[in-house]
């Protein structure tokens, strides 16, 4: 396990941007989530990691070692495919015994075994172990290219959404598992997800990305209580922070164009009246969908009250985030 | 109860095309079941007309075809009893077996041109193939257009100057000059078929190798050629048949020891009548490698041939 560090990393595929001026300090032991629309560069960020891609300029360094002229293989890291690419020539055991036995790991046959039936095991897949890799459903296929990652020791592993094509149970499973093997093995990660509770419950930082730019980067709790954009604001948070312009609850600072709210931040009771569109009864709370002066708001309220369509409630913003006409934050 | 689906054929469009292909397999075997048979008859019922179809087998075509043999007078034959069937079979015109023939040298001449073409045309077709299909070379395009254009113009239109060539440089009539020359025809039908699949086998393969710590060339043999097997196969026995049946060149640069079963095959008609069952029996032998090759790989090439377009 190690330290990885990006400095000023760029990489253009013609004219399109694939990753712009990214400087990123992964701490040893650290789970990075990269957050980030489509587009945006994650995969990319991955790929020059790996040495898949050769960056355009800046620098990546692994353990402290500048691994410009290194191959993938030298690197020493673990990827997850975006795109789960098994070998579909082999079985899955093979498969998984694959990374072992590659010729810069060298691994005894003895050891090999031993370590696939204990990551086929944490996967739930040691009953597939014997099937052609092509002969498994999306989400096994998934699950075993997870496990060619975990079967090894790297510096960093790299994950691609590694989770997206299994069911809710599995997906909750895994993703305990996950962070239960990073944390006693004190594994680096760097993990790409679309999935907020992933990158809530299991990140130590999380980074997000616009259009190849890292715009912040920081804990959990930093991103979603702290934001320093309206962009950063609203790739966290579900439902997504509302958004209304500055001057209908007053009492912004100056320069502020618009207020954020997270629907947890809107108090009842007091305040400007709002009517209730819709009611998603969701077990644990409702979500109130709300019309204030014609702008669309999403709340969450107490399972037990009964609201009904077309009701009016007051409501007030709870320490609303302000940001300026270029959406950038205002403290 | 049957059920309308979209992907499954229904029941009489099955019947139909079994029957078709049915009918096209008849049509096709005809001629080679003609030969087959005709192996097997004696001259008389080989050219007797109208043409039999039922008759009394005999192995004089084989016998003839590998032996030599030479018309001996009344006293040496009676003082000379048939040591075994096959004497007995060419005592029947005056004849006792002098030596084998030539077609067996021929046979393993074909064998080694046509199966070291065909090897050599794979294994450089298949680097040429990975190299034009993964990395970035200068002239990709121009130099694939090339290479194909080697395969418009009738091969024998080069007879002559190769024909020169090969005998300024002492290649004529040797097995490595054949082998070549069947190598450099074959290679831009091997470039471009092989290319075609690789093309189907997503890079992520290779990548997925090299972060599990194989080299570029580990990487290649150990998971693109297990993947292109399929191609490979229908690729080689495309080789294979162009080598194994090619006639023209090989009637031209080779006579002696080089030469290969197809130019040779013919000259059997010329030594003591026209002996119609010894050269069907020579046609037959010669057809089997080329069948058993296609049997063995039978499975690779059905679905080779499809060009990859249903494999996922
Ligand atoms: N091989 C390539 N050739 C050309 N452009 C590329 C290539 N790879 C990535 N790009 C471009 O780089 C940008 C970033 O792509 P990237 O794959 O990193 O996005 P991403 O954040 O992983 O998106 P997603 O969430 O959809 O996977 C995109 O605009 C994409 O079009
Ligand atoms: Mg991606």
């Amino acid at each position: 396990m190690a330290e990885v560090t990006l400095k000023n990393l760029s990489k253009s595929f013609g004219t399109d941007v694939g990753v712009a001026d990214i400087s990123m300090s992964i701490p040893d032991g650290a789970f990075v989530v990269l957050l980030g629309p489509t587009g945006a560069g994650k995969t990319t960020t991955l790929r020059l990691i790996s040495g898949l891609e050769k960056e355009d300029t800046g620098e990546i360094w692994i353990s402290g070692r500048n691994v410009a002229r290194e191959t993938p293989a030298q690197r020493d890291v673990a990827m997850v495919f975006q795109q789960y690419s098994l070998y579909p020539h082999l079985t899955v055991r093979d498969n998984l015994a694959f990374p072992l036995r590659s010729p810069i790991l060298k691994t005894p046959e003895g050891d090999i075994a031993r370590k696939v039936s204990e990551v086929a095991e944490v996967l739930q897949i040691s009953h597939k172990l014997d099937n052609k890799a092509t002969a498994l459903s999306g989400g096994e296929m998934q699950r075993v290219s997870i496990g060619r990652a975990l079967v090894r020791d790297p510096a960093i592993y790299l994950m691609d959404e590694p989770l997206s094509s299994l069911d809710a149970k599995l997906r909750t499973d895994l993703r305990v598992e996950l962070k239960r093997i990073q944390a006693s093995l004190g594994a680096t990660l760097l993990y790409v997800t679309h999935d907020q509770i992933e990158a809530m419950t299991m990140a130590t930082h999380v980074g997000v990305l616009n259009e190849g730019g890292l715009v912040q980067f920081g804990t959990p709790r930093e991103i979603y209580e702290n934001p320093n954009s309206l962009y950063v604001a609203s790739r966290l948070g579900l439902p997504r922070i509302n958004v209304l312009p500055a001057g209908i609850f007053g009492g912004a600072p100056s320069g502020t164009a618009q207020i954020g709210m997270r629907p947890e931040h809107i108090a009842q009771g007091d305040g400007l009246e709002a009517e209730v569109q819709r009611v998603e009864h969701l077990g644990d709370q409702n979500r109130l969908h709300l019309i204030l002066q014609g702008h669309a708001l999403t709340t969450i309220a107490d399972p037990s009250v009964d609201y009904e369509p077309g009701a009016h409630i007051k409501i007030a913003p709870r320490n609303p985030l302000c940001f300026d006409a270029d959406g950038n934050r205002i403290r | 109860m049957s059920s309308f689906s979209v992907t499954e054929p229904s029941k009489r469009s099955k019947w139909f095309a079994g029957t078709l292909v049915i009918l096209y397999a008849l049509i096709t075997m005809i001629p080679l079941a003609w030969i087959m048979l005709t192996g097997f008859k004696s001259p008389a019922d080989a050219i007797s007309y109208p043409p039999k179809v039922i008759f009394e087998p005999t192995l004089e075509g084989y016998v003839n075809l590998f032996t030599q043999r030479t018309r001996q007078t009344e006293d040496f034959l009676a003082n000379n009893p048939p040591e075994n069937w096959r004497d007995e079979i060419v005592r029947q015109y005056d004849m006792v077996i002098v030596g084998p023939s030539k077609f067996g040298e021929r046979f393993l001449n074909s064998v080694i041109i046509g199966f070291g073409s065909t090897f050599l045309s794979i294994f450089l077709g298949t680097l040429a193939a990975y190299a034009f299909s993964r990395f970035k070379i200068p002239l990709a395009d121009d130099l694939l257009f090339f290479i194909l254009s080697t395969r418009m113009m009738p091969p024998i239109a080069v007879a002559i100057p190769i024909f020169l060539m090969y005998r300024q440089l002492g290649l004529s009539d040797t097995h490595l000059g054949m082998i070549l020359l069947y190598t450099a025809v074959n290679i831009s039908l091997a470039v471009w078929l092989l290319k075609g699949f690789i093309d189907e086998i997503p890079r992520e393969y290779e990548e997925a190798a090299l972060i599990d710590g194989y080299t570029r060339f580990q990487a290649f043999y150990k998971v693109v050629l297990p993947q292109a097997a399929t191609g490979i196969a229908s690729t080689a026995i495309f080789c294979l048949i162009f080598a194994w049946n090619e006639y023209a060149f090989a009637v031209l640069l080779t006579s002696g020891t080089a030469q290969t079963a197809p130019p040779f095959i013919p000259t059997i008609i010329g030594v003591g009548g026209l002996d119609w069952p010894a050269v069907a029996a020579g046609a037959t032998i010669f057809l089997l490698p080329v069948m058993i090759f296609t049997i063995l790989l039978r499975k690779n090439l059905l679905r080779g041939i499809t060009f990859g377009a249903v494999r996922k």
